[in-house]
């Protein structure tokens, strides 16, 4: 070992001391777009209009709201060991209904593994996203039934699937588009970088929807960037915009500007909501050693929830029969899921050796028979043991 | 019978050529596929012909190559990707293992994806750092992949069909030192299934087995070896995942003694899963334990060096003595 890195290994690291001093990069009022106010005030953007009626903010107001319950339900089914784990996505209800409910049917999804507002919206049924978080599957449902990819666990790489898969869109003449989910972390790895600059080199009709939830885990954002992440498409030669993660009717205007945008042929855009997630990183996390209690409470006042209701309230857009109504078509939706889960069976076996490969495989064939061969020496065993 | 004499890069080209004729799916991706060929001129002319939305020339980015190929083929198109050389694919290891390999079985079998691998591989062409390994055993140990090399015209040829007709991902690992060598390709008559092996040269008292760029050095090896009275059999495996086990088999009992050679190195290689693999199967067979011969358990040295590391006539003669000796 050489003086000097003695010397570097006793003192304290620079750049762990400026961790500490670090500011923020992005300033204390980012430059969202926000058409609902965290009071619940509707407001007006020059470049983002949204006129919605009564029933459609009523829709998306119970979207938020159902989503939320089966989250609560799916984190309580982890602390009583029916999952082995949960990934909640607590106070990311706006940012996911929002640019979920932008979608047509004909738009194509690539989530994350927190994306159960945007399966919400895509009339995936809840359920069927729990199979992963239990270890009965790795996801298990038919994406192109929903147009609804499966989660992918592996940080980003979706991103380039999606770009694919749009690549495909735009060589097919089909004016679909297609949104990839990723969060602030992931903007850190290359595969993103990398989408981006095959998305804008074949100009391909994808909208890239980053959750900025300000934590990697234990990661704040300034660990994965010096600059505000929306400006990052500027270098790429696309649009990017910060919306208010928690403003459901930003997020959908934004959204379907985006979509649009990409159906007309021109290209990505990057979305970066600007958001806050509430729980812990997953259950297995425990965010109180790593942000202040403090935080938490500055975001709760802008509640994605409880900001459309005091819309909804404050413009009498809904009455107290609509609310008691959700609240037990919640409480239905936290049974049905927790039944659910619990009869959810351990697969078979056999099923080891199921999906490997579409066209078969001799080695998996001659492994599988050995399997079976093993599996039944313990029925011989028992029926001697009668 | 259409017979034609031509080299193994003429005959993966016109394979290629076939394979976008015959579906509109398929789409051929990579680093200077298009305009250059390729920088061994595999893809030669493809894209004059079909267009710059069949033939991609892609940005320089390996990981992006293989991930939107994946996002292809789930809008359905049969991508054939070209990754320049071997010591390449590290940046597309991850989408090839944690994506490529792996969704097909995370979908319960809804989703498919052909995605075919194309990855000029090994050495012998006096190139520089990274462009002469064979990975093949990383990506024969990951279940959901699939892993040839063809190691004449014929195979090339035909090989490369089947593998942009498999629904699942194929890497096909092509000997680019094999390249410029000629064979006879009969382009009517489809050969046998894509993941048999095939005996090249029957012989009694001992089997070489290869596959790819050292089958050529094994059927030589036999030769010199016939000449000292010894009667080799070459066994061409041709696909590395799975392996054609029964062949192996067949040929070990038949022989009684084995010889796996190979370019990787020895050391966790498809060698050491093949012998294995005869010692469970055919352990009374066997006259003498399986032989490995490979490269060393070093980073691919510098060119000057290659010809110490990779194994050659004398190498696999000497393990054949070896082998006979006991």
């Amino acid at each position: 070992m050489t003086v000097e890195s003695t010397a570097a290994a006793r003192k304290p690291r620079r750049a762990s001391k400026r961790t500490s001093a670090a500011k923020k990069p992005q300033s204390a009022e980012p430059q969202l777009v926000q058409l609902l106010t965290p009071e619940g005030e509707r407001v007006e953007h020059p470049d983002y209009s949204i006129d919605l009626s009564a029933d459609e903010l009523r829709g998306l107001y119970r979207d938020m709201v159902l989503t939320r319950r089966f989250d609560a339900e799916a984190t309580a089914l982890q602390r009583q060991g029916e999952l082995g784990l949960w990934a909640s996505l607590l106070g990311q209800e706006a940012a996911q209904i929002g640019s979920g409910r932008a979608l047509r049917d004909d738009d194509y999804v690539f989530p994350t593994y927190r994306e159960h507002g945007v399966a919400w919206c895509r009339g995936v049924d809840p359920t069927n996203l729990l199979g992963m978080f239990r270890g009965v599957n790795h996801g298990g449902w038919d994406p192109n039934s929903n147009n609804f990819h499966l989660y992918t666990i592996v940080i980003g790489s979706q991103t380039l699937h999606a770009t694919g898969y749009a690549m495909g869109v735009a060589k097919d003449g089909a004016d679909s588009a297609v949104i990839a989910y990723f969060g602030d972390g992931a903007s850190s790895q290359g595969d993103v970088a990398e989408s981006f600059t095959f998305s804008a080199v074949y100009n391909a009709p994808v909208v890239f929807f980053c959750q900025n939830n300000q934590w990697a885990i234990s990661e704040p954002t300034e660990r994965q960037t010096r600059v505000p992440l929306y400006q990052r498409a500027q270098g790429y030669g696309f649009p990017g915009v910060r919306v208010d993660g928690n403003d459901v009717l930003a997020c959908l205007a934004v959204t379907r500007s985006a979509l649009e945008r990409a159906r007309r042929g021109e290209g990505p855009t990057l979305v970066e909501a600007f958001t806050y997630r509430m729980g812990a990183h997953t259950t297995s996390d425990d965010p109180t050693k790593y942000r202040a209690d403090e935080e938490r409470a500055a975001w709760e006042a802008k509640d994605p929830i409880l900001r459309l209701r005091a819309y909804l309230e404050k413009d009498k857009l809904a009455d107290e029969a609509f609310f008691t109504a959700l609240d037990e078509e919640s409480e239905t939706l936290g049974k049905r899921v927790r039944e659910a889960v619990r009869a959810m069976p351990d697969p078979d076996p056999m099923a080891l050796f199921e999906h490997g490969y579409a066209d078969g495989n001799s080695l998996v064939d001659e492994e599988r028979a050995q399997f079976a061969a093993y599996q039944a020496s313990f029925a011989d065993s028992a029926e001697e043991g009668k | 019978m259409a017979v034609e004499k031509m080299s193994i890069a003429k005959a993966l080209n016109e394979s290629l050529r076939l394979a976008l004729d015959n579906d509109p799916k398929v789409l051929i991706m990579g680093e200077d596929v298009g305009k250059l060929g390729g920088v061994f001129r595999i893809t030669d002319g493809l894209q004059k012909d079909f267009g710059e939305d069949r033939v991609i020339d892609t940005p320089l980015a390996e990981s992006g190559i293989v991930g939107t190929a994946i996002g292809l083929a789930l809008r359905g198109y049969r991508p054939i990707v070209e990754i320049q050389f071997d010591g390449f694919v590290f940046p597309a290891y991850d989408q090839i293992v944690t994506q490529l390999a792996k969704m097909h079985a995370r979908a319960l079998g809804k989703i498919k994806l052909p995605v075919v691998v194309r990855i000029p591989y090994g050495g012998g062409i006096g190139a520089v750092e990274h462009h002469s390994e064979s990975p093949e055993a990383l990506f024969a140990h990951v279940a959901g992949l699939k892993v040839v090399s063809p190691s004449n015209a014929s195979d090339a040829y035909w090989m490369m069909q089947q593998a942009v007709q498999s629904d699942d991902p194929i890497i096909f690992f092509e000997p680019k030192r094999r390249y410029w060598d000629k064979g006879e390709v009969d382009t009517e008559s489809i050969p046998g299934p894509l993941h048999k092996a095939v005996t090249v040269r029957e012989g009694s008292d001992l089997t070489l087995v290869a596959y790819g760029p050292m089958v050529k050095v094994c059927v030589e090896a036999a030769a010199a070896a016939q000449e000292e009275g010894k009667s080799i059999e070459v066994l061409d495996l041709r696909s590395m995942s799975p392996i054609d086990f029964d062949a192996v088999q067949r040929s070990a009992e038949k022989t009684g003694r084995v010889v796996v050679v190979h370019e990787a190195p020895v050391f966790y290689g498809s060698g050491a899963e093949i012998a294995a693999r005869i010692t469970e199967r055919c352990f009374y067979h066997l006259e003498a334990p399986v032989l490995r011969v490979g490269g060393y358990h070093v980073p691919y040295p510098p060119a000057r060096l290659e010809d110490e590391y990779l194994p050659g006539l004398d190498r696999v003669l000497d393990a054949v003595d070896r082998s006979l000796a006991f």
